[in-house]
C-alpha cells in the first residue's frame, strides 16, 4: 500500500486488530515479567483472629467431634487418621475459591510452618475476593437458578455481585435472607430485587408459588412445595393450604415504574383441589406462628419469621448446606429436605445453635465445620487391609470421596497449568480468558444446574474432553510464555524438583517413592524431549481420578 | 478388559463388508442395511422394537398449525390444510412429504398432560413421571439402554443430537445412563482423536496406572466400579476412540442428494445421523428441533419450523423403511406440549398441555391410525380419547419387551416402577 493510501474504511476490523495485537503485548509483557518477579514472598503467621474466640470455636468442634464419636463407637467403627495439611488446604480452596491452591500459594503455606494451616488458610481465603465470588454464585444458583430469567427487570450478575460483596462484608446471613425476602424498588439499584424479579410472568407479576418453594427450600431447608397441588402423602405432615398460605405473603407483589412495591389491595387466591371456585388465601406460616411479628407487610412479617431466633428450621438449613459445600455432600441429604423435628445427624444442632448464638456468622461457620475431626481427617484408611469402606464414608468415619463440580474441575485445570496465582491481582487479559475457558468446559463437561449435591460418577464424555479435549491440550502443551508444565520443565533445577512442583500444582502434594521414581525416570530418558515428558506428565496427573475428585 | 473391535471376527466380517458394499439408493446408508436387512428377514414377525429415536420439538409446537388444524374456526388462525396418505385426515400446508408417509404412521391428537411449563413438561413427557423433588426418573432413552444392554456396541447407546438444556437423563440409574450430547454432525464428533501418537497415549497411560495404585491405598477396592466409575469411563472413552462406529456420527460421508433429503440443515442432518446410529446398534437417540416456542408471530414462526421438520422427518421414515429397521424402530416426534386455541394479542400461542399432538411409527406402532380429537371450536379442554403421558410411555417400553411395570429400587430406598402407565392398545399393530 502507498503511503498516500486512506486508511482501511473497514473501522471496526482496523479497530479489533489493533485491539488484539495491543492485548497480545500487554500479555507477553505482562508473562514475561512473571518470570523475573519472585513467586513467593514470606507470610505473617496471624491468623488473624482472637485467641478466646478460637478457643470457644474449638470448644464446639470438639462437641462435634465428641457427637461423632459416639455413633462410630456405637457401630464398632475406627475413625480415619488425620490428613496432612496439603490435603486440607486443597479440600478448603475447591470448596470456596471453586479451584485448587496454586503452586506459589503452596510456597506461601511453607514460609509459615506450625501454624493452624486450616485456620491461617481460611484467613487467606476469606480475604481474598475469589471466596466470595465463586461462594456467591452458588448462593445464586440457590437462589435463582442459572437461567437468565425476565431480560427486562432481571440482572441475575448484580445479584452475584451484591451477594459477594455481602460475603466478603461477612454480613450476617439473616440480614442478607430478610433483604432478600422483604426487597423493594428496581432490579439495578437493588439487587436484591432480583430473587423476586426472576419469577416474573408475563401477566400476574411476580410467581408467589415460586417464591414459597424457594423459601422453603433454600432457607428453611422443608419441600413445602410438594403439596402444591394435593395434601401430603405417606407420613407428609403438609396439607396443601400450607403451601399456599406460605404463598400468600408474596400476593400483594407488583412490578411497576418504580420496581417492586407491595400493593395491600392484591390478594393471592387459589383453587384447592377438589373445590369449584379459587379461594382467597388467607397468608399464614406452616409453624410457629407465635414468632410472626404483629407488624409490617406481609414480606416483612414473613422474613422476620423465618429468621427469627426460635425458627431454628432457618439456622439448620444454612449449615446442613455449608457443610455441603465443604464436603460436597450434606449432613442431611437431600440438602433441602431436613425433617422439623428430627432425628438429627450428629452435629447438626450444636453448630446449628452456635450459629444462632453467633449473630449468624457465616466464617465463623466455616471455620468450626473446618476445625471439625470430621473434616480434618483422611479419605483414606490408615490400614491396608482394611481398606475406608462406603458404610464407613455414611457414618462419616472417613472424609467421602465425591466427584469435584464442573467449575472446579475447569477452574483446577486452570490454576494447575500456572505457576502463580490466578485471582483479582491477575491480568485482566487472562482472567477474561480464564472465564471463557471455564465456561466453555462447563458446558461440555455437564453443567449441574441449581447448588444440588448429586452423588454422580464419572461419564464418558468428561473422560474424551480430559483426555482430548483443547483446554487441557492448551494448558499442557509447550508454552514457555504461560502453560507451567514447560515452564517447570525449563526452570526446575532437577528431574525430581520438576515432579515435585507439578505434583504440588496438580495433586496439592508431594510424589510417592514409586511416583517419583517412575516420573523421574521418564524425565532423564526424555533428553531432548523434555518439554514432551513434561507435557506427558501434566495430562497424567490430570486425567487421574485423584484430580477429579474431592478427597 | 478392552474387547477391541479390531480383534473381533464380527467386527472385521463387518468392516470387510463396509468396504465392499455398493452404492445404490441410499448409498451412504446402505452396507450396514444389507447386513441388518438379512437379519430383519430372519427375524421372527413380532419381535419387540429394539431401539427408539425421539424427534424432539422443543419449545412445544402447536398442534393447529400442524398435524390438528381446525382451517375453519375462528382458533385457525386462517391455516391452510393439505390431504394425507389418509383419508379424511388433514395437516397444516408445508407438511406435503410427512403427509405422504402417513400410512406408516400414527398421529395421537389427544395427548394430555398436567405440565404447562417447558422444564417441567420436558421432565414429564420424556421420563413418563412428573417432577419428584426426592428423584430423578430415567428418560425414555435410559429406560431402554438400561434394560436391553448391548455388550456389541462401542459407542454410547444413548445419544442426544443437537440437545438443548434438557437432553434424556439417566436419572436414579446414575450419569452413565446420560445422553452422549453431540452437536450438528456434519463432521467427526470433537475430543475422540488422541491428540498424542499411539507410543506416547500408551507411555500416558502406563504412567496413569502408577498414579491410580497410589490413590487407590487404604480405599476399597471396588471404590471404581461402583462409585467413581474414573477408570471404567477412561476405558469406554479409549474403546469408542479406536471404534469404527464412530463414523455412524459424521453424514459428512452422505452424498449431497441424501443430505438434500433430509433438507441439510443441522436437524436434517441430525436425522440422517440418528438413522446410522440405529443401523449400529445404538439403542435411542434424541434430535431435536428448537423454536417452536412462539408466544409472538406463531404462524411464522411454526411455518419456519415446519419446513426444516418435514424433508427430515418423511425422509428419515422412508429410509429405516428401505432399510428394514422400521419394524425394529420406534420413531416418536413431539414436545412438552402444545399450544393455546386462542391467539394472544401479539399473534402468538401460549402453552396448551390438554389435547396435543405425537407422532408415533415403526417398531409395533400401528401405521395409518388417528387416535383422539380436539375441540374444533377450543373451547373444551378435554379432547376425545386422551393419552395421557404415562400411557404413551407404557406403550414403548412394552413394544420395547420391557416389563413397564416392574418395580426397581430407587436410591432413595423408594420402589418406582418403570412406568406407572398401561398400555394404549389402539397404537399398536
Amino acid at each position: 500500500m502507498s503511503e498516500s493510501a486512506p486508511p482501511s474504511s473497514n473501522w471496526l476490523a482496523w479497530l479489533r486488530n489493533a485491539v488484539m495485537v495491543g492485548a497480545l503485548a500487554v500479555t507477553a509483557v505482562w508473562s514475561v515479567g512473571e518470570w523475573f518477579v519472585p513467586p513467593v514472598t514470606a507470610a505473617k503467621k496471624d491468623i488473624g483472629i482472637r485467641a478466646d474466640d478460637m478457643v470457644e470455636m474449638q470448644r464446639v468442634a470438639q462437641a462435634v467431634n465428641d457427637d461423632f464419636t459416639k455413633g462410630w463407637t456405637q457401630h464398632g467403627m475406627q475413625p480415619a487418621p488425620h490428613a496432612d495439611d496439603l490435603t486440607l488446604v486443597r479440600r478448603l480452596s475447591l470448596a470456596l475459591t471453586g479451584t485448587i491452591p496454586s503452586l506459589q500459594e503452596i510456597r506461601t503455606l511453607e514460609t509459615v510452618p506450625g501454624v493452624d494451616a486450616v485456620q491461617w488458610w481460611l484467613t487467606q481465603l476469606f480475604n481474598d475476593r475469589r471466596s466470595s465470588d465463586y461462594l456467591a454464585e452458588r448462593f445464586v444458583r440457590l437462589y435463582v437458578g442459572i437461567e437468565n430469567g425476565p431480560f427486562l427487570i432481571y440482572r441475575r450478575r448484580r445479584l452475584v455481585d451484591w451477594m459477594s460483596e455481602a460475603l466478603q462484608k461477612n454480613r450476617p446471613y439473616d440480614q442478607i435472607v430478610r433483604e432478600l425476602i422483604d426487597c423493594e424498588g428496581v432490579w439495578t439499584t437493588n439487587p436484591a430485587v432480583n430473587f423476586i424479579s426472576v419469577t416474573n410472568q408475563q401477566k400476574g407479576g411476580p410467581d408467589e408459588k415460586k417464591l414459597a418453594t424457594k423459601v422453603s427450600r433454600a432457607f428453611l431447608g422443608v419441600r413445602i412445595d410438594c403439596v402444591e397441588c394435593h395434601d401430603g402423602k405417606l407420613d407428609s405432615p403438609w396439607k396443601q393450604t400450607d403451601f399456599h398460605q406460605l404463598a400468600a405473603y408474596f400476593g400483594q407483589m407488583n412490578f411497576n415504574i418504580n420496581g417492586l412495591r407491595d400493593d395491600p389491595k392484591q390478594k393471592y387466591d387459589y383453587r384447592y383441589l377438589g373445590k369449584m371456585e379459587k379461594e382467597v388465601v388467607p397468608a399464614k406460616v406452616p409453624w410457629k406462628p407465635e414468632l410472626l411479628p404483629s407488624k409490617g407487610s406481609p414480606r416483612e412479617r414473613l422474613a422476620a419469621w423465618v429468621t427469627a431466633k426460635e425458627n431454628k428450621a432457618f439456622a439448620r438449613a444454612i449449615v446442613n448446606r455449608m457443610w455441603a459445600m465443604l464436603f460436597n455432600r450434606p449432613l442431611v441429604a437431600p440438602v433441602d429436605e431436613i425433617p422439623l423435628d428430627g432425628p438429627f445427624p450428629a452435629g447438626l444442632e450444636l453448630l446449628a445453635d452456635d450459629f444462632i448464638a453467633h449473630g449468624c456468622d457465616l466464617q465463623r461457620l466455616v471455620r468450626i465445620i473446618a476445625a471439625t475431626q470430621v473434616f480434618q481427617q483422611s479419605s483414606q484408611s490408615a490400614d491396608p487391609a482394611h481398606p475406608a469402606t462406603q458404610a464407613a464414608e455414611s457414618a462419616w468415619a472417613v472424609f467421602p470421596v465425591t466427584r469435584l463440580r464442573p467449575e472446579q474441575m475447569a477452574g483446577s485445570v486452570i490454576q494447575a497449568s500456572s505457576l502463580s496465582t490466578i485471582d483479582a491481582e491477575t491480568h485482566v487479559i487472562f482472567r477474561l480468558k480464564r472465564d471463557a475457558d471455564v465456561n466453555s468446559f462447563v458446558k461440555r463437561y455437564g453443567d449441574s444446574g441449581e447448588d444440588t449435591f448429586d452423588d454422580g460418577a464419572g461419564t464418558i464424555p468428561q473422560r474424551l474432553l480430559l483426555m482430548n479435549g483443547n483446554m487441557i491440550s492448551n494448558n499442557i502443551d509447550n508454552n514457555p510464555l504461560i502453560n507451567a508444565s514447560t515452564r517447570i520443565g525449563i526452570l526446575a533445577p532437577s528431574n525430581a524438583a520438576a515432579v515435585e512442583a507439578a505434583y504440588l500444582s496438580i495433586f496439592t502434594r508431594k510424589p510417592t517413592e514409586a511416583e517419583a521414581e517412575h516420573f523421574e525416570g521418564q524425565l532423564a530418558a526424555a533428553k531432548r524431549s523434555r518439554n514432551n515428558a513434561m507435557s506427558d506428565l501434566y495430562w497424567t496427573l490430570m486425567n487421574a481420578t485423584e484430580f477429579s475428585w474431592n478427597h | 478388559m478392552n474387547t477391541s473391535p479390531c480383534h473381533s471376527p464380527d467386527h472385521i466380517n463387518r468392516r470387510t463388508l463396509l468396504l465392499g458394499a455398493g452404492a445404490a439408493g441410499v448409498s451412504w446408508l446402505t452396507p450396514l442395511a444389507d447386513i441388518l436387512a438379512v437379519e430383519a428377514a430372519t427375524a421372527p414377525k413380532g419381535k419387540p422394537a429394539r431401539s427408539v429415536i425421539l424427534l424432539w420439538l422443543g419449545g412445544a409446537a402447536s398442534q393447529l398449525d400442524t398435524f390438528d388444524p381446525h382451517p375453519t374456526t375462528q382458533i385457525g388462525g386462517g391455516v391452510k390444510t393439505i390431504p394425507t396418505a389418509l383419508k379424511g385426515v388433514e395437516f397444516a400446508a408445508g407438511l406435503e412429504q410427512t403427509a405422504s408417509v402417513m400410512q406408516d404412521v400414527s398421529l395421537i391428537r389427544s395427548m394430555v398432560s398436567k405440565e404447562g411449563d417447558h422444564e417441567r413438561a420436558f421432565y414429564n413427557i420424556k421420563t413418563g413421571y412428573r417432577p419428584d423433588p426426592t428423584l430423578i426418573h430415567p428418560s425414555i432413552g435410559a429406560i431402554a439402554c438400561h434394560e436391553l444392554p448391548n455388550a456389541k456396541i462401542e459407542i454410547p447407546t444413548h445419544v442426544s443430537i443437537l440437545p438443548n438444556q434438557w437432553p434424556g437423563r439417566g436419572g436414579f440409574f446414575g450419569p452413565q445412563f446420560d445422553a452422549f450430547q453431540v452437536y450438528d454432525p456434519k463432521g467427526s464428533i470433537p475430543d475422540v482423536k488422541a491428540r498424542v501418537d499411539d507410543k506416547r497415549m500408551d507411555s500416558r497411560l502406563e504412567s496413569l496406572s502408577v498414579v491410580e495404585q497410589a490413590f487407590a491405598r487404604g480405599r476399597a477396592p471396588d471404590l471404581d466400579p461402583n462409585k467413581t466409575l474414573h477408570l471404567v469411563s477412561m476405558q469406554k472413552a479409549r474403546q469408542m476412540m479406536t471404534s469404527e462406529q464412530l463414523t455412524a456420527f459424521d453424514v459428512s460421508k452422505a452424498t449431497a442428494a441424501e443430505r438434500d433429503a433430509y433438507g441439510d440443515t443441522a436437524f436434517g442432518r441430525g436425522c440422517l445421523a440418528a438413522v446410522r446410529l440405529i443401523q449400529t446398534g445404538v439403542r435411542c437417540v434424541e434430535v431435536t428441533l428448537n423454536g417452536w416456542d412462539t408466544h409472538a408471530n406463531n404462524f411464522e414462526g411454526q411455518a419456519t419450523q415446519v419446513k426444516i421438520l418435514d424433508a427430515a422427518y418423511a425422509s428419515l421414515i422412508r429410509d429405516l423403511k428401505k432399510l428394514g429397521l422400521l419394524d425394529s424402530t420406534l420413531v416418536l416426534c413431539g414436545g412438552e406440549f402444545g399450544r393455546t386455541p386462542k391467539i394472544n394479542n401479539v399473534g402468538g400461542r401460549d402453552h396448551w398441555p390438554t389435547g396435543f399432538s405425537m407422532l408415533v411409527a415403526g417398531g409395533g406402532f400401528a401405521g395409518g391410525r388417528v387416535i383422539g380429537a380436539t375441540d374444533p371450536e377450543g373451547v373444551k379442554k378435554d379432547p376425545d380419547k386422551p393419552v395421557l403421558v404415562e400411557d404413551l410411555h407404557a406403550t414403548v417400553q412394552d413394544l420395547l419387551g420391557i416389563d413397564y411395570s416392574r418395580e426397581v429400587m430407587t436410591p432413595v430406598g423408594r420402589p418406582m416402577a418403570l412406568s406407572k402407565g398401561e398400555p394404549v392398545k389402539e397404537l399398536k399393530v
